[in-house]
Formats: C-alpha cells, sequence, structure tokens
C-alpha cells in the first residue's frame, strides 16, 4: 500500500479553485436578499447621545435599521467579551459600527448612510501606549480603571521569569540593550469581510462564513442572537485568505442580526476600504531587551519589557502578550529571563491575530540583539546561535520543556542551501544534547 | 550608490495553543460502496489542511486515496474543532482522524463478526479489508461490509461512523506569579539567510536573494510545505520592508484607506533567486513525528533583512517596516 504521508500532492481542492468551482461566502446572491452596511463612528472617542434615521428612511430602496436594541442576545463580544455588538452609549475608535441601514441594493445603502445624522459628543481620544498608561490619562472608554488590561485583580503586568536575571547580569562579560518597536500590519486578504444570513424551511438562522474558527465563534453568536446553537446551520470552510483576520468575527453577528429583524437574507460586506480601516489588525508591539553574554557567546540572561497596543477592546490582544512572553527568547538557551508584558488599550480599531501571531514580535527584537551581539563579541553570526540554540531538555521562561528541538537541523541545512561553510565544531554539535 | 549586504536569523514558532486544551474532531464514514468521507472541523483556508489530513486518512485506512473524499464544510454535523489557527492542525486534527480511524476499523470488524462467523477479536483489518486472522481466504472488502451495512442482505442495519478527538494536554493556566505554563503543543525552527542592495540615495532595500529552511518534524506534504515557506516569504518580505496601516505610529491620522496606499509585496518584490528547504527532526507528540510550522515562515525575513541592511550600510533599524524613508532617516542620523 502506498504511503500517502510524506508524499508530495497538490492541494485538493486546488484544481476546482483555479477553475471557478469554489463558492466564496460573496458568491451566495439569494432571492430577495437585503444588503446591510454599518453606520460607523466617525470620531475616536465620544458619547453617544442618539442617531436619527429619519432623513435615510426616505431613501428609495431602504428597508430599515438595526441598533442596538434589536439585539435579542449578548451585546458584548470579542475574544474578552467587552467590545460592543453595536455601540450605543459610547464609542472608542474611529470606524466603530454603531448601528445598520438595511436596503435592496448597496447604492441605497450608501446614500441612506450620508443621511444618518448622528448626535456624538466628541472626546479627547488617547493613541499613544505610553500617554494611555500616565495616572489621570484619558480612559478609552467608560468603565475602565485604568488603560492597562488587567490579568487579575490590579494585576496589570504579565509576568513570567526563570532563574535569576540580576545574577545572571552579573555573570555577564557584556550587556546589549535595545529598543524595538514592531509595525501595525493588515492581513489584506482577497476576499474583504463578508456573511450573508437568512432562515431556512426549519426556520434555522443559516450563516454562510470565512470563519477560520466555527466553534470559536458559534458560542458568541448564539448569544448574540438567542438561539440555541442548533438553531444555527453555521455553514464555513472556505475562506478566501484568512492569515488570522478572520478568527475575529467581523460580518456574520451584523449579517445574522439584519437577517433576524427583517425575516429576509442579508449580505454584509466590508469594502476593501473599511477593511483596511476598520477590522483588526497586527497590533504594534513596543519592546526593551537587556541581555547579557560571557566573552565565549554564552547568553547569560534577557530581561525583556514590551508594550502592546490592543487597540479600544482586548480581543485577542491580552492573550497575544502571552503568547509573545513565552518565546521572545527566540530559540536560545537562558538560564536567567525574565518578561514583563502589559497590554494597553487605546482609541484605535482593535489589534489581534495575525501570521506568525505575537510570535514575530519577539523573534525580530531577539534576532536583532544575537546580531548585535556578535557583532559586539566579533564573532560569527552562525556560530553564536549554535552555541546557544535550544537543545532537548532546556527550559523556556513558560518553564516549557523542549522536546524535538530543531534549531540546529534548520540552520545547517539553511547553510548548505545557501552556499556558506559551516566550521566543522559548529557541525558536530547536536540538538539532542550540549 | 547600491551597498550589498547579508544577514541571517534563526527563528522559532510554536504550534498549538499555550495552556493547552486545544481539542480537534474528526469523523469518517463508510459509504455502502466501500468509499470513505472523512469529516474534519479544521477550517481549510488555503494552506492544504483538509489535504493533508485526507493523507492520514488514507494511511490509517488503508485505502487508495482516491476513495476518500475529505469535507471541512462544516453544516449540520461535523466534528468541532478549535480552529485553524497557531499553526495547530498538522499537530493535532491528525491524532483525531487517528482515533476516528481505529474507531471506524473497531466497528467495522464487530459488524463483520457476524458475516465472517468469528469473534471480533479473531478478526484483521488491513489493506481495505477486514479477514479471519490466520484465514484470509474469509475476508470482506470495505465496499461488502459497506453494502451490507446498508441494504443489508440478511445481515443487519448499522451507520458505520468513526469517530476520535484529541486534545494535547487538559487546560492549565498561568501561574500568576512565575509566568509557568506547562503542555504547550509543539515548536518548530526556521533559518532565514539573505542578500540585500541598499540604494543610499533612495533608500529602497532590494533583497537580492534569500534561503528559507525550516525543521518541521515531518514533511506530510513537501509540496504544501513549499508553498507555506515561500507564502510566508512573501508575507515577512512585506512585514519587513512595506507594510504599515499606521505609518507613523501612533499617529492614527495616515492610516492608509486603499491598496495604493497599502501596498504588498508583488512578484516585482520577490528575491531574484530564492530557495527553500526542510529539516525533519521527528517530535513527540505529532503523528509520524508531524508537528506544523507554516506561520513561522514570515517570522525569520525581518530580522535578516535588518541584520543585512546593518552589514550593507552600518546602521541598525531597530523597527519595521525599514521604507525607504526609515532608513534614508537612519543614514542621515548616522550622518
Amino acid at each position: 500500500m502506498t504511503e500517502y504521508v510524506g508524499k508530495a500532492m497538490p492541494r485538493y481542492d486546488g484544481i476546482g479553485q483555479v477553475k471557478g468551482q469554489t463558492k466564496f461566502v460573496d458568491d451566495f446572491i439569494l432571492p430577495g436578499m437585503l444588503y446591510a452596511k454599518a453606520v460607523r463612528s466617525p470620531v475616536h472617542k465620544g458619547v453617544i447621545h442618539g442617531v436619527d434615521f429619519t432623513a435615510a428612511a426616505r431613501v428609495p430602496g431602504v428597508i430599515g435599521f438595526v441598533t442596538a436594541d434589536d439585539i435579542p442576545g449578548a451585546r458584548l463580544f470579542g475574544a474578552c467579551g467587552d467590545q460592543p455588538v453595536l455601540a450605543d452609549q459610547y464609542t472608542a475608535y474611529k470606524g466603530e459600527d454603531i448601528a445598520l441601514v438595511v436596503a435592496a441594493d448597496e447604492d441605497a445603502c450608501a446614500e441612506a448612510l450620508e443621511k444618518v445624522k448622528l448626535d456624538i459628543e466628541e472626546q479627547e481620544p488617547v493613541f499613544d501606549m505610553f500617554e494611555a498608561m500616565k495616572p489621570g490619562a484619558p480612559l478609552v472608554r467608560p468603565n475602565l480603571k485604568s488603560n492597562l488590561w488587567e490579568y487579575g485583580p490590579d494585576m496589570t503586568t504579565r509576568v513570567m521569569y526563570l532563574g535569576d536575571v540580576e545574577k545572571g547580569f552579573a555573570e555577564a562579560d557584556y550587556i546589549v540593550e535595545g529598543r524595538y518597536q514592531t509595525g501595525e500590519q493588515d492581513h489584506a486578504a482577497m476576499e474583504p469581510m463578508v456573511s450573508v444570513a437568512y432562515f431556512d424551511e426549519a426556520d434555522r438562522l443559516v450563516i454562510h462564513t470565512h470563519s477560520q474558527c466555527l466553534y470559536f465563534q458559534l458560542g458568541q453568536l448564539a448569544g448574540i442572537f438567542n438561539l440555541p446553537m442548533s438553531r444555527i446551520r453555521y455553514k464555513g470552510g472556505v475562506v478566501g485568505g484568512g492569515f488570522g483576520g478572520k478568527n475575529h468575527i467581523h460580518a456574520d453577528h451584523l449579517a445574522g442580526l439584519a437577517a433576524i429583524k427583517f425575516k429576509r437574507p442579508v449580505k454584509y460586506r466590508m469594502s476593501r476600504r473599511e477593511d483596511l480601516l476598520y477590522s483588526t489588525k497586527r497590533g504594534v508591539f513596543i519592546l526593551e531587551y537587556k541581555t547579557g553574554v560571557k566573552k565565549d557567546g554564552r547568553l547569560t540572561a534577557n530581561h525583556i519589557k514590551l508594550w502592546h497596543d490592543a487597540g479600544a477592546y482586548g480581543g485577542f490582544s491580552p492573550y497575544g502578550v502571552e503568547k509573545c512572553s513565552m518565546f521572545a527568547s527566540g530559540p536560545y538557551h537562558i538560564p536567567n529571563t525574565r518578561v514583563d508584558g502589559q497590554c494597553v488599550l487605546t482609541n484605535k480599531a482593535g489589534s489581534s491575530s495575525m501570521r506568525g501571531f505575537t510570535i514575530m514580535n519577539g523573534q525580530f527584537p531577539m534576532e536583532m540583539q544575537m546580531a548585535k551581539i556578535a557583532t559586539e563579541l566579533g564573532m560569527d553570526q552562525w556560530e553564536l546561535r549554535f552555541i546557544n540554540a535550544w537543545r532537548d531538555g532546556d527550559m523556556g521562561v513558560s518553564r516549557y520543556v523542549v522536546r524535538g528541538a530543531g534549531a540546529l537541523e534548520a540552520m545547517t541545512e539553511a547553510a548548505k542551501l545557501a552556499g556558506i561553510e559551516l566550521p566543522d565544531r559548529l557541525l558536530a554539535m547536536s540538538s539532542r544534547g550540549r | 550608490m547600491k551597498k550589498k549586504g547579508v544577514g541571517m536569523a534563526c527563528v522559532l514558532h510554536p504550534t498549538g495553543n499555550k495552556g493547552a486544551g486545544d481539542p480537534s474532531n474528526a469523523a469518517i464514514q463508510l459509504k455502502p460502496d466501500g468509499t470513505l468521507v472523512l469529516l474534519v472541523g479544521a477550517v481549510d483556508l488555503g494552506q492544504g489542511s483538509t489535504t493533508i489530513l485526507r493523507q492520514f486518512a488514507a494511511d490509517l485506512m488503508e485505502v487508495p486515496i482516491e476513495n476518500i473524499y475529505a469535507s471541512n464544510f462544516a453544516d449540520d454535523f461535523a466534528p468541532l474543532s478549535l480552529g485553524s489557527f497557531a499553526s495547530r492542525v498538522t499537530l493535532i486534527d491528525p491524532h483525531a482522524v487517528e482515533n476516528a480511524a481505529e474507531d471506524l476499523k473497531k466497528k467495522i470488524r464487530e459488524y463483520a463478526s457476524d458475516l465472517l462467523e468469528a469473534h471480533p477479536d479473531d478478526l484483521e483489518y488491513k489493506d481495505g479489508k477486514v479477514f479471519v486472522k490466520g484465514a484470509p481466504d474469509r475476508s470482506m472488502t470495505l465496499a461488502e461490509v459497506g453494502g451490507a451495512s446498508m441494504f443489508g442482505g440478511g445481515a443487519d442495519p448499522a451507520l458505520l461512523v468513526g469517530t476520535g478527538a484529541w486534545q494535547p494536554a487538559r487546560f492549565h493556566a498561568h501561574d500568576p506569579v512565575t509566568g509557568e505554563m506547562p503542555a504547550v503543543g509543539a515548536i518548530s525552527f526556521g533559518c532565514c539567510v539573505v542578500e540585500i542592495e541598499v540604494d543610499t540615495e533612495t533608500g529602497v532595500v532590494d533583497v537580492t536573494k534569500m534561503t528559507q529552511v525550516w525543521e518541521v518534524g515531518k514533511a506530510v506534504n513537501p509540496l504544501l510545505v513549499r508553498q507555506q515557506i515561500t507564502g510566508g516569504t512573501h508575507c515577512g518580505l512585506g512585514t519587513a520592508l512595506i507594510e504599515n496601516a499606521y505609518p507613523y505610529y501612533p499617529d492614527a491620522a495616515w492610516a492608509p484607506h486603499n491598496l495604493s496606499d497599502y501596498a504588498l509585496p508583488t512578484f516585482m518584490d520577490y528575491p531574484d533567486e530564492f530557495k527553500w528547504g526542510y529539516a525533519e527532526v521527528p517530535h513527540p507528540m505529532g503523528v509520524k513525528g508531524a508537528k506544523g510550522f507554516s506561520e513561522g515562515s514570515t517570522n525569520g525575513p525581518p530580522p535578516a533583512i535588518m541584520a543585512a541592511i546593518h552589514d550593507a550600510i552600518g546602521v541598525w533599524i531597530d523597527e519595521y517596516p525599514a521604507t525607504p524613508e526609515v532608513v534614508l532617516r537612519a543614514l542621515e542620523a548616522k550622518g
């Protein structure tokens, strides 16, 4: 019998995809389908006093509107359950969903959107994490004690440590320090956020979704709609590019709410402009590193302080700080390590997961430190990494015990392909032990 | 003036979630004609998860892969999966498929025991057939078992579906003092080597040559390994040099709102020479040593490129993306 595992095979769905047989969510166009577009906050922060739909309702083709008062169930959602489904009291970022305009087509939606009158009292926003952390800084939204995420009662710093960094710095011959910033990135998937919702013959709410994680989101949707999970046919599995952006609900809740209110099929989709400006992003990290090293290249200590800009709501960002912290020392054995991580709220659209989620934000500064250390020591870049790379049994800062270590194997193969000759003393090293 | 530089980086990417939990399910149904349907909860984002889970199912059920239809189109009945993120599917879902296949083989033995007049423990499943141990002529093909379960012909009807679930470990919260968090999934390792040219007048960084290698545990499908490394390289190039949704962070006023302001790398930005490769250190947690790695291939290019920029022009760019403006400002500061 052929062994298929290990065999190079084309993608199972590849031919169908390139022949146009795949039905993406936006391909579903149903008889009588309505379109919904979001009424968005024009300000970065403010108090919502009222929304006037009178003029918008007169636009031909407009069927109606959806506001927070139309939500049958939970009014908050998101990975941290702190984000309004539709904002009705305050707004915490520019572009936040306040209501939906529902019409026969998107042109009518666009015309009506211009005629929705928002009564919002603008307030002073805060964008800079370090400004937001200062005592007395304006709060990103009401009901916060501060703009720092609380991991527990009064616990705003997520600490991880292994050994004793002060002892490690005392043992070091050199100390290299650096401050780093990683950029905000959009997933820019070919398929912007979209959802189609309608009731089927058994009066079940059908949702065509591009979710990356249906069972992560179904519970939230059931809560918002106040429907049992078995009454939601959550049809997914085809995604026009996700890259982490579709781990967060961007469209299904809005299409579903409009379908519930108007009992007609509804499509909600973001334009590229909306998607770029208002969907979740890879959030910014600012990181400070202090790394101790001996003359022979052995790392003795690493102290990292990091701050992550979550935007206005938690999303996956508090988790992102933890995930970044666990691996921010790269694939290296450092007996004394400490990470102090903070997640900071600011008046921006939420940051969330994206390919390499928060790990790349820690790999970048650590590798910059390694490059600087090798330069400082006058040591070969490869040698510094070979000396310190994880071996089986080494321990990471979260007390993760390394098994199946493979950094040496990856480097050896890369050097070979790149035509770089590594000295025998490096090639003699093994990931199986030090 | 154009200045050349070289750089390298060694990075990791964890697969599966911290704190474990992290469950996935799978189901395999035997159809009356002996073909199989594999249902998985993992969403295929184009990374090819359905393709590789079908490969696992074919090996486990010992049938030609053409006989397996695989679906991740979650609908009324679908196995649950936490989702397709954290590069978790290759590490976790094959276990669910393995458990589903074992369950189905057990059900096939039990069902066939009546027809083959033997105790289930005396039956063996091999090469897509069930037979009496030591008497291979007393056997049934999958089509015969499936047909009997549906159309009877003297036998009882049965729904022959194998189900399987798996998670790496039960969830375990952080220790609030030390940060201890045991039992994440696995860790994959990558190495990226680049050669670049920096135009000191325009600040443009051109990546002329790149090599990316990942240690993947087991390359379940080397074609998809290649696809993931090249895709991650593309994404990492954008991260390192081009893409920024807040170009003057923390100022939010300059956020790009179309794809001409928010430029993405195209094939013109791709290295003129690109080599990819993989290494395999079987991971103890993975089925056949597979552990996943895919997201990680974005992690290597940014630091490797910044190291090469330092090699070329002697300045450390401590932020990404290193846009022409950032590079020129760094050169200006150096004097």
